[in-house]
Parts: structure tokens; sequence; C-alpha cells
């Protein structure tokens, strides 16, 4: 493409399928504590 | 939806319920920004009337791009809507720990939200019984959950390293009966940090947080010894031997609390890295109306240009072969967590709770001590269903403010804490909170996409 750059092509209705597991940490856990960032986060089925 | 905004000359679009990040040229972008869904395959003439007869080329060279991204869905893709059962889980699992093995602290900070330590009650440690009625608790609680995680609060933490020892050996000969996974991670001053503690905690913790807030006198206004003297020389050098030997595998972030005394933060995150850190995360004071220090609404165009200031910052350090990360502009754009975790979550109150020295459970760490939300204690077992329910209810979909935000997929709908403390409610968003949290993302978002461009 001319005009655009694709940074990144996911897709989070995709991760609907497989989702949901719950082993994943708990964000408040990781450093924050007093704000909430979940984004950040790793999902553990892909570690 | 999509969320166009442009930072340090890159100008970016960010397609809400696909996640897809795009970046555009200046006619591109002009054009994104004015269309709305459905789209259609050729550019609407209203549209391309407020171009200029040079442009029209371009104007529809983009169009077409764009076009063709939204007919892949990444961009102005639809949002589904997924079935309540997966958004709001009945009788979620318990699958983390907040334990308070201290409601007691050996620093006196000015910003509190423990009240230095004791959460507005008595000073107290937990003691080793309670701990392991704990690790029982959760699980017993974490049902099919493989992976447990414990972190070792406060109060300071340190102050009971009895008890976190205790806790770890019987977590560590239950997991292996129960088919579990304990992960620990530990919360700390360090004041308390000598050799044998330091090569405890890097042998168990798969996470040390260490308090500190940066230049010496922005943490020593705040983070006061008893006798009312500054922390910054106590502790440095004992954070500074913890991570010179620790395993790079393993996870610490170096934490510090900017307040509305020091909204030049950059300094402080520049202090922490020439002190020797490379994992820093420096975040917003939670504090009271009039304290003097809270971050009010009038602060956030200040915070905003700070926020800019560190994101360019960073990218000047890496350009000299250099590097430390800062927590909040972490974004996964490939292998985050999955839509569902998103749309629940931080699981406070669900599968995340907070255990006093006492034995009793709240919702998080920051609800210690609110009795209308007492939930139960895990010495006798006792766990309100009830009040689980109602926090596993609340998502991005349930917060009204969330559901036509930009940012709902990334910060999952915000602290129910900071809600509840500046409202009264944990499902009314806390909005400076908000505005800070997507000032943070589209920094994070910049760096990605900088990173990603200067590869091509």
């Amino acid at each position: 493409m001319k005009h655009i750059k694709t940074i990144n092509k996911s897709n989070l209705k995709k991760t609907a399928a497989h989702g949901g597991c719950g082993e994943c940490q708990t964000s408040c856990q990781s450093a924050c504590k007093t704000s909430c960032t979940v984004a950040n986060q790793k999902c553990e089925k892909r570690r | 939806m999509v969320h166009c905004f442009e930072q340090g000359g890159i100008r970016l679009a960010l397609d809400v319920a696909s996640g897809a990040v795009h970046a555009l040229d200046p006619i591109a972008y002009r054009l994104c920004a004015m269309l709305t869904p459905p789209l259609t395959e050729n550019c609407p003439d209203n549209l391309a009337a407020q171009f200029t007869p040079q442009e029209a080329d371009a104007v529809r060279e983009a169009y077409a791009e764009l076009y063709s991204l939204y007919q892949e869905g990444l961009l102005f893709s639809e949002e589904e809507l997924l079935p309540e059962a997966l958004i709001k889980p009945a009788d979620s699992p318990v699958k983390a720990l907040c334990l308070h093995v201290s409601h007691d602290c050996n620093l006196r900070c000015r910003y509190c939200f423990a009240q230095t330590g004791d959460f507005g009650t008595v000073r107290s440690l937990m003691d080793a019984d309670t701990a392991k009625k704990a690790i029982d608790f959760v699980i017993e609680r974490s049902g099919q959950r493989r992976n447990i995680e414990i972190d070792f609060f406060g109060g300071e933490p340190l102050m009971a390293m009895d008890t976190v020892r205790a806790a770890v050996e019987y977590a560590r000969e239950q997991e292996k009966i129960h088919g579990k996974q304990f992960r620990f991670t530990i919360t700390t001053n360090g004041v308390l940090l000598d050799d044998d503690t330091i090569d405890y905690l890097n042998r168990e913790m798969s996470n040390v947080v260490l308090s500190l807030d940066g230049r010496r006198s922005v943490n020593d206004d705040m983070r006061k010894t008893v006798a009312g003297g500054g922390s910054y020389d106590v502790v440095l050098p004992k954070m500074q031997k913890l991570v010179r030997q620790r395993d790079p595998e393993k996870d610490y972030y170096v934490r510090g609390t900017y307040t509305a005394k020091n909204l030049d933060f950059v300094e402080d995150v520049l202090s922490l890295y020439r002190a020797g850190f490379e994992q820093i995360s420096v975040e917003p004071v939670s504090a009271p109306d009039g304290c003097g220090y809270e971050i009010k609404e009038s602060d956030l165009p200040r915070i905003r240009e700070e926020y800019h200031k560190l994101a360019q910052t960073m990218i000047e350090i890496r350009q000299k072969g250099e590097w430390f990360n800062f927590f909040h502009f972490n974004v996964d754009l490939e292998q985050g967590p999955c839509v569902i975790k998103r749309l629940r979550g931080c699981g406070a109150g669900c599968e995340y709770v907070a255990v006093t020295p006492e034995g009793d459970i709240y919702p998080c760490h920051q609800f210690v001590g609110e009795k209308d939300y007492y939930m139960g204690n895990v010495k006798d077992g006792s766990f309100s269903r009830e009040q689980a329910r109602e926090f596993a209810g609340v998502n991005v979909y349930t917060r009204p403010a969330c559901r036509d935000c930009w940012a709902k997929f990334y910060c999952s709908g915000g602290c129910s804490a900071a809600n509840f403390h500046a409202h009264g409610r944990i499902d009314q968003s806390y909005e400076i909170g908000c505005e800070l949290e997507k000032m943070r993302l589209e920094c994070a978002l910049y760096l990605a996409a900088h990173d990603s461009l200067k590869n091509e």
C-alpha cells in the first residue's frame, strides 16, 4: 500500500474462540497495584 | 469504531474491535477521520470535495486502501457481542491472592493508601497458620485453574519474612498434591533487604516490585522513615544489589509514584534508569481530593506533555543503543490477552482477592478495611458468592462510560477501587484515571508503531 502501512493485523475477535481459559496473570499483580492495564499482559497459551 | 491520533509525526488509526493498527499518510489520515461505516466502494463525493483538485488522485488511492482494509475486517470492523456466560462468569474460580502478610510498615510514606501500613485498623502481622489457610482457600476455590498467583503485600511484607517463607514452602508442597502451579511475587519498600533475603526473593519470586519514586528529593519528600528522614539512601543500594544479582529471565519492576508535586516525572524515570534499573514503572498517586498532592483534572494537559516527552526520550535512548522499559507503555499487539480477558478486566473480587493478616477477605488490596466489601475469612472458609458475582458482573459493557470508549479493550474497564473511591460505586468510571490510561495507550501504540516503521 502506498498511503497506509499496517503495523499489525491482529484480530481480537478471533481470540474469543480459544480464549477465556483464565490461566493468565492477574493484571494488578504485575507491577501497578493502583491502576489497570490489561493489554500489556501475556496470553498464557502463547508464552 | 476507529481511533485516529497523531504523535511524534506518526498518524495512527486503531481499529477498536479487531485491534489492528495502521500508520497513515496525511491524506489517508484526513480521509479516515471523516469516514463512518458502512463504507462504500467509491469515495463519497461530499468527502472528496473537501480536498483540492491536486489531491484528487491521492484521495482516490488512499480511499481504495482504506476500503480494502475495511473489507478485510481491519478497519471500521464491527464488534461482536459475546455470550453473556463468557463475559459474566458465574461462580468464577479464585486464582490470585494479594496476601497481606503485614499490616505494619517501617516507612511512613505520606501518600500511602494503606494509611502508613495498617489500613486504618491495627498494626499486625499474619501468622504462618493463617497464610496456610489462605493457600488452602485458594487451592480449593481455584477449580480447574492450574496457575495460582500469590503476591506478598502489606504494609511491608519483609517484616513478616517467616510467614512468607512458611507460605511458600507450604504452597510448594500443596501444588504437587493438587496439580497446581504457584507463582509468587512481592511488593517491598526494600528497607529490610539483606543478602539472605535478596537470595531468597531472587530464587522464589517470579516478580519483585521495588517501591522507589525516582529522584532523591522527590522520594524523600513522600517516602519517610519512621523517624521522619528520607528513605532513598537507605534502600537504593539494597535494591541495586537485588537487581544486579537477579536472573535476567525473571521479572522485576522499580515502581514509583508521581503526584501533583512532581509532574515532571520523566526526571524520576530517568533518575531510576541512571541508578541502574531497566524495568521501570512510575504511576499516578491514588489520593483523596484536598490532600494537596492529588492529580486534578487541571493537571491532565501537563501530564500528557510529560508522557509524550517520556516516549520521545525512550526513542532517543534506544537510538543510542541503550534501553529501558516503562511498564505503562507496554502493549503486546500480537500476543496480548484474549478478548474475553479484556472484557472482564482485572478480576478483583472474583478471581483475585486480598487477604488481611487476620484472614479477612476483601475484593482487592484497595478495598481492605471497607466494611461493606468484607467477603469472608479464610480461617472459617466463608466467602460471599454474592459479592463475587457483583464484581464478576462488571465489565466494559456494563460500565456506561466504557461501552463507547476506544480504549476499552486495553484498560478493560479500569480499576473498581478507583471508581469506588471517586464515586462510591464500582461501575462508574474514575474519569481522571480514564484520561491517563488513554494518554499512556496512545504513547504505547506510538512506540510500537515507531519500532515497526523504523525496521522497514
